[in-house]
């Protein structure tokens, strides 16, 4: 199979992913792969690697063995200008955002195409409303990102994510810290994404009813090892017992926090649950 | 059992010896890498199609440069006064007043000038360097950097030093003249000196090579101030608690960085 073939099969492909911090092995030989303008969601516990797993994604850590190839591309293997020229097509919301704080929301979103094109101030800031509007955020460019709700932040850190229309777009913990209709709307936003620019998506979260909301494939790992690859249905209905405490906790603990929401929301302690 | 105390004593404080000197000698080695690489991002970001933004540099001299005028001027403008007073006590001891304005001249502009100049930009800009890094890499927006392909050295590092490069040695320059002036101001008086007979005798004490021993040692105070904050900065573990843990450390490093090279080219200049 050529290269071509092999990235028309996959946007992302890893293979054998061992990494340690220090003597302790985080991912213990991780395959995975995701397939053109596929959702991926990747869930696990505390401590599972996802987070690690996405850092290996981004080439932000280094791999103790094992390949991770993007678009074709073995990402260990590209040099300065090839890292520079992948980083077009890939685009990252992190879960703080990481919006630079000096910078407006517009000059934020507009960085990307600043370093790496050579477009004129308008079209750039003709783009950058473009993309403000697909996250809802028009006419918030000139605001800095300390004026921002958390929810705007997230859909500021997505408009930054797609501005160079990539292929691949990261999210990681999208709805983490929003209140559930801001999370809804974000799962909303991230499918009318992937329908609308036909990207591949790899989404990290905790958040089960997001996950199995916009998933087409839910990755489940469990301490630094893949427990189970599959569609929704296939995961709901495993008989992996492990798996399903895994998922069972989760549902349990979305319970808990949706009291919490509720008693900061109006001050009214919900039977069982202790007050503040 | 006696001796096994002592001993082990002595064996971890060798431990934590050598731990520090390890340590040292990474963050010299940290130092190095740096400068490497803001050099060759200086030289050959604009063929790798990531040149350093003229804005950038001008943006980080007003902050470094233009906004310090008025705390360098103030300070030089003491200094140069606390340096009049007293080498006119001190030398009336020996009847020797009339040289003080040698005194005056070659103390600020060898030494005090650079010395408070630096001081006061390590404070200032250096913390604000390591604070303003420290923050970025727990907000993520290093990796964010990164993972759009731009290079955190290029694009934060390279400006910040080429900026505090020129603008250390400039606010020197201009801290020469105010303490000058202040000690003028102080001589006229005191001494009934007038101020053209005051500029006379300094201009006449100083040659161009005590300008540029002050100057000098300001540009090299620049790139331990610029290389200290980004190390700490860069460094950073624990959140808010971090941030201001490293800044600490950034300002304690550069001020000691500053003194000790002052001594060394002080020792250097006069043999």
């Amino acid at each position: 199979m050529s290269d071509d073939e092999t990235s028309d099969e996959f946007a992302i492909e890893v293979l054998g992913l061992v990494t340690h911090y220090g003597e302790r092995m985080i991912l213990k030989g991780i395959d995975f792969d995701v397939r053109p303008s596929e959702i991926m969601v990747i869930m696990g516990g505390s401590g599972s690697g996802k987070s690690t797993l996405m850092r290996h994604l981004l080439a932000l850590e280094a791999a103790t063995s094992g390949s991770v190839e993007v678009l074709g591309e073995d990402i260990a293997r590209l040099g300065t200008r090839a890292r520079a020229e992948l980083s077009k097509k890939i685009g990252v919301a992190f879960r703080s955002g990481a919006l630079f704080s000096s910078l407006t929301v517009g000059e934020n979103i507009q960085l990307p195409l600043a370093e790496h094109t050579k477009l004129d101030a308008a079209t750039m800031a003709i783009m950058t409303r473009m993309k403000l509007e697909v996250v809802d955020l028009a006419g918030f460019e000139d605001l800095m990102p300390s004026e921002l709700s958390g929810g705007m932040i997230k859909r500021a850190a997505l408009a930054r994510a797609i501005i160079m229309d990539p292929k691949i777009l990261f999210c990681d913990e999208p709805s983490a810290g929003l209140d559930p209709v801001v999370a809804a709307q974000l799962d909303d936003l991230i499918l009318r994404l992937r329908d609308a620019m036909q990207m591949s998506i790899v989404v990290v979260t905790h958040e089960l009813e997001s996950a199995f909301k916009i998933a087409d494939r839910i990755t489940i790992l469990d301490e630094g090892k893949i427990l189970k690859v599959g569609t929704v249905d296939e995961i709901k209905n495993s008989d992996n017992e492990r798996m399903q405490n895994i998922l069972q906790r989760r549902t349990e603990e979305e319970i808990l926090d949706a009291d919490e929401y509720l008693r900061r929301l109006t001050g009214i302690t919900v039977e069982g649950s202790p007050p503040l | 059992m006696s001796d096994a105390a002592p001993r082990s004593a002595i064996l971890r404080y060798s431990e934590t010896v050598g731990r520090n000197s390890i340590s040292a000698i990474e963050m010299i080695g940290h130092w190095g890498a740096l400068m490497g690489e803001s050099v060759f991002w200086l030289f050959a970001g604009a063929k790798m199609k990531q040149p350093v933004r003229i804005s950038a540099v001008f943006q980080q001299m007003m902050e470094i440069g233009v906004f310090a005028i008025p705390i360098v001027a103030l300070l030089s403008a003491t200094i140069g006064m606390m340096l009049a007073i007293q080498g006119i006590h001190t030398l009336s001891i020996f009847g020797a007043e009339s040289q003080v304005v040698f005194g005056i001249s070659l103390s600020v502009v060898r030494e005090f000038s650079a010395l408070i100049t630096g001081i006061l930009v390590a404070g200032r800009s250096g913390s604000a360097l390591a604070a303003r890094l420290s923050t970025m890499q727990i907000n993520q927006e290093i990796d964010a950097l990164r993972v759009m392909g731009i290079h955190p050295v290029r694009f934060l590092v390279v400006p910040a030093l080429i900026a505090m490069i020129v603008m250390l040695p400039a606010l020197t320059f201009l801290s020469d003249m105010v303490a000058l002036y202040a000690a003028g101001l102080w001589v006229s008086f005191d001494l009934g000196i007038s101020q053209a007979a005051y500029w006379s005798q300094t201009i006449d004490a100083l040659s161009i090579g005590d300008l540029w021993h002050g100057l000098g040692k300001a540009a090299i105070f620049a790139v331990l101030i610029t290389l200290i904050g980004v190390v700490n900065g860069a460094s950073v573990t624990g959140g808010a608690e971090g941030v201001g843990r490293v800044t600490t450390r950034a300002v304690v490093q550069a001020i000691s960085a500053i003194v000790i090279t002052d001594m060394i080219f002080a020792f250097l200049a006069t043999r």
